[in-house]
């Protein structure tokens, strides 16, 4: 097999359930060239990627390596091809060693005594690349930083040329990041394709030769990085220059509703996910988070709604302290929440339409006496709700999974904000919605905006935020990057501060 | 005494063998992430199968060999409803069980009560038979009792020296990222649950062609749950399984080593049972984490699902 030098991707579409994913998609790579692929959350980098890995089939357009038009089905292929791939998320078996790992994915392990006989491959290996690892070791006692260099040597043991890192160092530790940016570069000495996927500026431009920028599944643009700067990579990322738009009406913000003083929160794997985070929250206000996934988002939600037990700091609603306390009693004072994985944590799938319109309400009085539901009221208050917030389904009586995703978060949407909530905490409200769905959920906040309450908006869409919010706070990293007036000027420059290069 | 202890021992070893056999099996299900609660009815078919065969052709070999495959034949509905369909595993566990004892009660009617008169003769092992006590309690057993012992240590080996014992090994810990190494998932975990019927059918002809030569229903007397259990005692680890089976054929005959003591039969005859019980129990005590379970037991994996 010759050695993959140069790989070309001609006109890719794909799409998927009609909404296109990919659009018209051409570059290419050559040997020893580090290729960077920017955009934001949901702009088809991953779609790309899957497709050249094997894992999709594109719909339109083809693949070229060193010149010959090739398809590949699957991952195997793929390999053969010498294309290999390090998942954000990897795909390595926990509680197996590092050796049976490689000895899972290396094309030439012998059948008996696998461990044996590719422990020294391995190890004169991972030298020329000074990776220093204990391969006896389970990848749960690994680092983070680790485990990634045990992607790293799977796939170039399977002798990859082209290597794709999708979102490499979201999980890394800074000293981490330094020491796969030179291992990084040791391989573009050697000859081998890397793609390096990110929405951080900063690494983008520290360590790619040329890159390409995605937006809504097209090509918004390419660059080197030596005739580039982070200003316009992060103008073409969001792809536009911010405009505003008014159809908000001007209303004065009323009295304090929520306010977050200092707070500290772990996150799921014990490192810190907030870091001294500090705002207020006003009637008859709607309050931003914008920012790439995974930055506190997700903590921030659930520390306000009880969720997630808080470390240090104060959370208060109505100056009443509410750190720490039960989501029940949280929900009693006035806060709804709208989540952000709705099948998972907004619903009782198996359960019938008119149990899910009271998941949170069933103990109030009006639906419930001593340890029984009042079937007649719950039914009658769902077909209420769904009146009033348009959720079609054919019938009341059936399992809410059979709905669509509009149809369900129309019915979260009403079951949360039916007993005039305080504050009201939406995590990616319209994600994955219609056209028609989004407009209605937009519009509602604005209703509830208008009708007195406050709202803490979590989002990814900037056009969104942007369309919604009186104020916007930026978080990178567990910190709030910048508190902004939604009509200031420096929002222009919301891309770098979400890449975590500018802080205000 | 002296004779009475041997000859307790002696048939701890027997009693020991098909529990031996078929928690080797459900150990190599279980760790490609198969929970399989078919094994009471596949041991069960396999013991009318042997026992009718045999029965016909007065060929005990073939008596096995027949029970083996249908053994993996009748998993064959195991794997497709929890490979193929993706359903519930405890559902279609428990629906092998009832078919595969049902079905035996059938197919074995005519033969209920009939004595076996082949004779599958023990295998003393020359020199080491010769040994005084030991000899006679290890080493001049029914073949099934070597054959039990050897077939343990293989899936061991295969377990954990082999490149397929990493793939089994892996699809029961994380199909996913198995699959994105280019290993076909469905075809390791059919191939388990295959494996794992052959060995509980080969315990089960054990049972009626060695053990007690002839077919009752209901014969292997919730054999096939103890093994279950067992498969839990042993850390899924096959070489432990040696010791956990035999310690368990131990209290299968302790009971009339007791019964002089004036202790109620019913009582001994219950004494199994309770030990499994016991054993789950303190089991259940342990960090969960280093009991070593296959980290995706039981859970349908559905291809290109996030």
């Amino acid at each position: 097999m010759e050695r993959n030098q140069r790989l070309e991707m001609k006109g890719i579409s794909k799409s998927f359930h009609g909404i296109p994913a990919n659009q018209d998609i051409s570059f290419c790579i050559e040997s020893g060239e580090i290729l960077g692929l920017l955009g934001e959350n949901g702009a088809g980098k991953t779609t790309l990627m899957n497709i050249l890995y094997g894992l999709y089939q594109p719909d339109a357009g083809e693949i070229r390596i060193n010149g010959t038009p090739v398809r590949i089905h699957n991952p195997v292929e793929s390999i053969f091809h010498g294309i290999g791939m390090v998942h954000q998320h990897f795909m390595l078996i926990q509680n197996h060693s590092v050796l049976e790992n490689i000895a899972l994915s290396y094309k030439d392990t012998p059948f008996f005594f696998p461990k044996l006989k590719i422990r020294e491959k391995i190890e004169t290996f991972s030298k020329s690349f000074d990776f220093n690892m204990d391969l006896t070791k389970k990848i749960w006692q690994l680092s983070a930083g680790e485990q990634q260099r045990v992607e790293i040597i799977k796939a170039l043991l399977n002798g990859a040329d082209l290597l794709i890192l999708d979102e490499p160092t979201s999980v890394l530790t800074p000293q981490e990041i330094k020491e796969l940016i030179s291992i990084l570069k040791g391989m573009k000495a050697k000859g081998h394709m890397i793609i390096f996927i990110s929405h951080k500026l900063d690494e983008i431009m520290d360590i790619c030769d040329r890159v390409l920028v995605l937006q809504k599944g097209r090509i918004a643009g390419s660059a080197l990085t030596r005739d580039t700067d982070k200003t316009s990579l992060a103008r073409m990322m969001v792809g536009r220059d911010v405009v505003f738009n008014i159809k908000r009406e001007k209303i004065e913000r009323g009295r304090q509703i929520l306010s977050v003083e200092h707070l500290d929160v772990m996150g799921d794997k014990g490192i810190p996910a907030l870091k001294d985070i500090s705002f207020d929250v006003f009637e008859n206000e709607i309050f931003g988070v914008a920012g790439v996934s995974g930055n506190g988002q997700r903590e921030l939600a659930e520390a306000v709604t009880g969720i997630r037990a808080v470390k240090s700091g104060k959370i208060r609603i109505n100056d009443q302290d509410i750190t720490n306390t039960s989501p029940r009693h949280i929900y009693d004072l006035g806060v709804s929440h709208v989540p952000e994985e709705r099948i998972r944590f907004g619903i009782a799938p198996g359960l019938f339409l008119y149990d899910n319109a009271i998941l949170k309400q069933h103990h109030l009085k009006k639906f419930s006496q001593r340890y029984f539901l009042k079937y007649k009221e719950v039914k009658h208050h769902t077909k209420t709700l769904m009146n009033d917030f348009n959720v079609s389904a054919h019938s009341i009586n059936s399992q809410i999974r059979n709905l669509s995703g509009g149809n369900i978060q129309k019915l979260i949407l009403g079951r949360e904000i039916s007993e005039k909530p305080q504050l009201l905490v939406a995590s990616h409200p319209t994600y994955g919605l219609d056209v028609g769905a989004t407009e209605f959920m937009r519009n509602h906040l604005l209703m509830l905006r208008k009708t007195g309450s406050a709202v803490l908006l979590f989002s990814e869409d900037l056009e969104e935020i942007f369309e919604l919010c009186d104020r916007i706070a930026v978080i990178f990293d567990g910190e709030f990057m910048a508190i902004l007036d939604s009509d200031d000027q420096r929002l222009c420059d919301i891309g770098l501060m979400m890449a975590g290069s500018e802080r205000i | 005494m002296e004779d009475m202890i041997v000859s307790t021992l002696e048939r701890a070893m027997v009693a020991g063998t098909p529990l031996l056999l078929a928690t080797t099996g459900e150990v190599i299900c279980e760790r490609s992430g198969i929970l399989n609660l078919g094994v009471e009815g596949v041991m069960s078919m396999g013991a009318v199968v042997a026992f009718i065969v045999t029965m016909t052709t007065g060929e005990p070999w073939l008596g096995v060999i027949c029970a083996v495959g249908v053994g993996m034949a009748i998993s064959i509905v195991h794997a497709f409803a929890s490979v193929s369909l993706q359903a519930n595993q405890v559902v279609s566990g428990l629906a092998l069980t009832m078919l595969g004892l049902g079905f035996s009660g059938m197919m074995g009617k005519p033969y209920v009560g009939k004595p076996l008169l082949i004779k599958m003769d023990d295998l003393a092992i020359p020199f080491l038979s010769d040994i005084p006590y030991l000899g006679k309690i290890l080493f001049s057993q029914s073949p099934f009792f070597y054959l039990a012992i050897f077939l343990a240590l293989t899936a061991w080996f295969f377990l954990e020296k082999t490149r397929l014992g990493i793939q089994i090994r892996s699809t029961g810990e994380n199909p996913r990222a198995t699959e994105t190494q280019g290993i076909n998932v469905s075809r390791i975990k059919y191939l388990s649950i295959l494996i794992g019927g052959g060995f509980s059918a080969l315990a089960g002809a054990h049972l009626s062609i060695s053990y007690s030569k002839s077919w009752i229903e209901g014969m292997t007397a919730g054999r096939g749950w103890i093994a279950i259990a067992l498969t839990i005692f042993a850390l899924w680890n096959p070489a432990r399984a040696i010791w956990a089976a035999f310690l368990f054929g131990f209290i299968f005959v302790v009971q009339y080593l007791l019964q002089p003591l004036g202790i109620s039969p019913n009582f001994l005859s219950m004494l199994p049972y309770i030990a499994t019980l016991i054993i789950l129990l303190l089991i259940s005590f342990k960090d969960p984490r280093r009991l070593n379970a296959p980290a995706m037991l039981g859970e349908p994996y559905k291809r290109g699902e996030r």
